[in-house]
């Protein structure tokens, strides 16, 4: 048996090599869908129904040249996408892909999952900020707001799966699925993941949220004066956050490995609700259109959190009433 | 390492913000230089000129014959109404007549453009709001497709699919070939059909309502002020149609219920619209039941530039566009050519509404505001 760290680092950068690859093409997924919503047929020259556009989109990004503004605060400009990809690619650290594979299974998986994909908004505010341009830095205020306020409910959300499985550790959530998976736990499961999608589509600045890049007010927002390589890892990075919350939700809610067939299928079918998840954060995405970002405050702090408390509460209440007594 | 800041910041907390002339929410070339507190808009300088193209010294250069094919290119979202608009001053000045059958194509292919225009500023609006990479794009999408179907009767009719040259003085230039009634009919159905999908994933969806009920108000009293016109005038409670209180073009001949909403606010411009939409639609199935027979222009066809002349005097004539009045002043000095020609805008007395209602708003309001407003530069800018 190989020693724990090296086991660690196999599997990290295993799975590092496979998330750029599934990346990539979770990009080509997400336009034939949204193309399929609008009537059109998406990509489809590169390689047989558009299959390699994904790589030839890499390849042209590579090309291009990597503008940097002369007003712009170098260090701050050059490091922001870094700051920004760290986190959205560390959280899948935390997560089993099935018993016993994943980078590690800590005690407080959930928690270490939340922390640091909320750490995602140091790097977006120094893009923002050492952009030096108006409608960045517009973008990267806002950011800051909605940012904060979807975090705290998206927290009490996920936190429902953590109090019925009674542990933080993500292969004891799954675990505790065997039997019924939490999103059929009556009323409580449902409820909480509709508030999960609602608040990770909001953390994920995805439409109906996605106020920071409203490119029809701000152009492109916080990456507006980004290009090249430097764009192409804030895509990166915002769609393994993308999909490193479905992945959340797919373990909190649907069961995570369960599945018929052999166990060795588990990893498989985890990866199907996964992007389940994300194709119904798509969905989402292509059909609302953009609120307000006094709106989108107001229904978090006035609306989301107290109802997530709320949630919170009934899930211990049902519990404790579930619980047989001495 | 030079000290230059780009963010000036005037006295306190003022910014200046720059959008347009080139801008994703920008629709054509507008420029509004905003000044903002935080996300507050208090101020706004609107800057219009950079598509003008001397449209008005162009027509005295041009023949009677030759001009109705550039005003297409006024309101290049809406050619049928302003050519019908130049046809229709130079047939007041020489008391041309234009027989029904011309009468009646042209009511068709005024509300068939209507349509087409409805449908864009719809897609557009919501791209506006909901997003390229978002809600808005799909709606985008499904508008432009049903415009599409439009601009196919168009082609099929004229040959060509934006800037038609489909009117000429004393009457039309094409006669609807065959086939194309029940292509038509076909369309529209399948237009007011497609207007419940796009209801039910607007008006029914607290997101748009949100972003557009009580956003961006215009009283009745401004409105008057400022001499708005068209789907922005009815929207705040004036019920001024052309078609219906200055009939032209035997529009007097149809039956249609002409929209008022008195909010005055986005979501008032888009009931109007919508309502709209459906008017047109009935409006062109009683054409088509009802086009009669004859010819379709009471001169030749056209042959030569000195073909058309018009004599001594002048006229406006004004039409209803999707935007509003489409007004052409005319003053004929009996050549074949007009001796000075001016246009009324729709969309350029519109824009003078946005000073009195952007101040107060937040940058998100702006593009949802411009967007209900629906400017097309074409016509601002001439």
């Amino acid at each position: 048996m190989l020693p724990r760290a090296v086991q660690a680092l196999v599997m990290g950068g295993a799975i590092l090599g496979a998330l750029t690859g599934i990346l990539a093409y979770v990009t080509l997924l997400e336009r034939k869908f949204a193309a399929r919503m609008q009537s059109r047929i998406g990509p489809y020259r590169v390689g047989p129904h558009g299959l390699l556009q994904p790589i030839a989109d890499g390849v042209k990004l590579l090309l291009k040249e990597d503008v940097i503004p002369e007003t712009a605060d170098r260090p701050v400009f050059n490091l922001a996408p870094v700051v920004f990809l760290i986190p959205c690619l560390l959280i899948f650290a935390v997560i089993p892909f099935a018993p016993g594979i994943g980078v590690s299974d800590l005690d407080t998986g959930v928690l270490l999952f939340l922390a640091i994909s909320s750490l995602e908004i140091v790097g977006l505010f120094m893009a923002g900020w050492g952009s030096n341009n108006k409608y960045a830095l517009l973008s990267a205020m806002r950011a800051v707001n909605q940012i904060i306020s979807y975090d705290l409910p998206f927290i009490m959300a996920s936190l429902v799966p953590v109090m019925l499985a009674g542990s933080l550790r993500l292969s004891d959530i799954a675990a505790a699925q065997s039997r019924l998976w939490f999103i059929a736990y009556p009323v409580i499961g449902q409820l909480a993941f509709v508030f999960f999608i609602i608040t990770a589509v909001a953390a994920e600045n995805r439409v109906p949220f996605d106020i920071l890049e409203a490119e029809s007010e701000l152009v492109a927002g916080f990456r507006v004066e980004y290009s090249g390589m430097k764009f192409a890892i804030i895509q990166l990075a915002e769609y393994a956050h993308v999909l490193g919350t479905s992945f959340l939700g797919a373990l909190l809610f649907l069961g995570a490995w369960a599945g018929p067939g052999p166990v060795w299928l588990g990893p498989l079918w985890f990866f199907v609700k996964a992007i389940g998840v994300f194709l119904l954060i798509t969905w989402i995405r292509w059909s609302f259109v953009r609120i307000r970002v006094d709106q989108i405050l107001r229904v978090s702090w006035k609306l989301m959190l107290p109802a997530s408390l709320l949630l919170l509460l009934a899930t211990a209440a049902a519990i404790v009433w579930r619980t047989p007594h001495a | 390492m030079s000290e230059v800041r780009a963010i000036d910041y005037q006295g306190s907390e003022r910014l200046t913000m720059n959008m347009g002339p080139q801008h994703p929410s920008a629709h054509g070339v507008f420029r509004a230089i905003l000044t903002l507190e935080g996300e507050t808009v208090v101020g706004v300088d609107a800057v219009i000129g950079y598509l003008h193209r001397c449209h008005e010294k162009l027509a005295e250069t041009l023949a009677y014959v030759q001009y109705p094919t550039i005003a297409s290119k006024t309101d290049y979202v809406a050619a049928m109404c302003s050519e019908l608009a130049y046809v229709s001053a130079a047939e007041e000045i020489g008391q041309f007549e234009v027989p029904r059958r011309a009468q009646y194509l042209r009511v068709m292919m005024a509300e068939l453009q209507r349509i087409a225009s409805h449908c864009l500023w719809l897609g557009t609006w919501c791209m506006d709001m909901g997003g390229a990479l978002g809600g808005g794009a799909t709606i985008f999408l499904y508008c432009i497709r049903e415009r599409e179907l439009v601009l196919d009767l168009f082609e099929a009719l004229v040959g060509a699919r934006l800037l038609y040259g489909f009117h000429q003085v004393g009457g039309v230039r094409y006669d609807i070939p065959d086939g194309w009634t029940a292509k038509c009919r076909e369309t529209i159905g399948l237009i007011e059909a497609r207007l419940d999908e796009y209801e039910a994933m607007l008006a029914d969806n607290p997101f748009f309502t949100m972003r557009v009920k009580g956003v961006g108000t215009i009283s009745r009293e401004l409105a008057e002020d400022v001499g708005i016109s068209g789907p922005l005038l009815r929207g705040s409670g004036v019920a001024w149609d052309l078609r219906r209180n200055l009939p032209y073009s035997s529009y007097e001949e149809f039956a249609f219920d002409v929209p008022v909403e008195t909010a005055g606010d986005c979501f008032a411009r888009y009931r109007v619209r919508m309502v709209e939409f459906r008017q047109s639609i009935r409006i062109i199935r009683q054409v088509l039941d009802g086009l009669p027979e004859g010819p379709i222009s009471s001169r030749p066809g056209v042959k030569s530039l000195a073909q058309v002349k018009v004599p001594k005097g002048e006229a406006y004539a004004r039409v209803e566009g999707p935007r509003g009045e489409v007004g052409c002043y005319l003053v004929a000095d009996g050549s074949n050519k007009p001796y000075r020609m001016k246009w009324r805008g729709a969309s350029f007395s519109n824009l003078a509404v946005l000073p009195h209602i952007l101040p107060g708003v937040g940058v998100a309001d702006v593009v949802a505001i411009m967007g209900s407003v629906d400017p097309v530069f074409g016509e601002v800018d001439r």
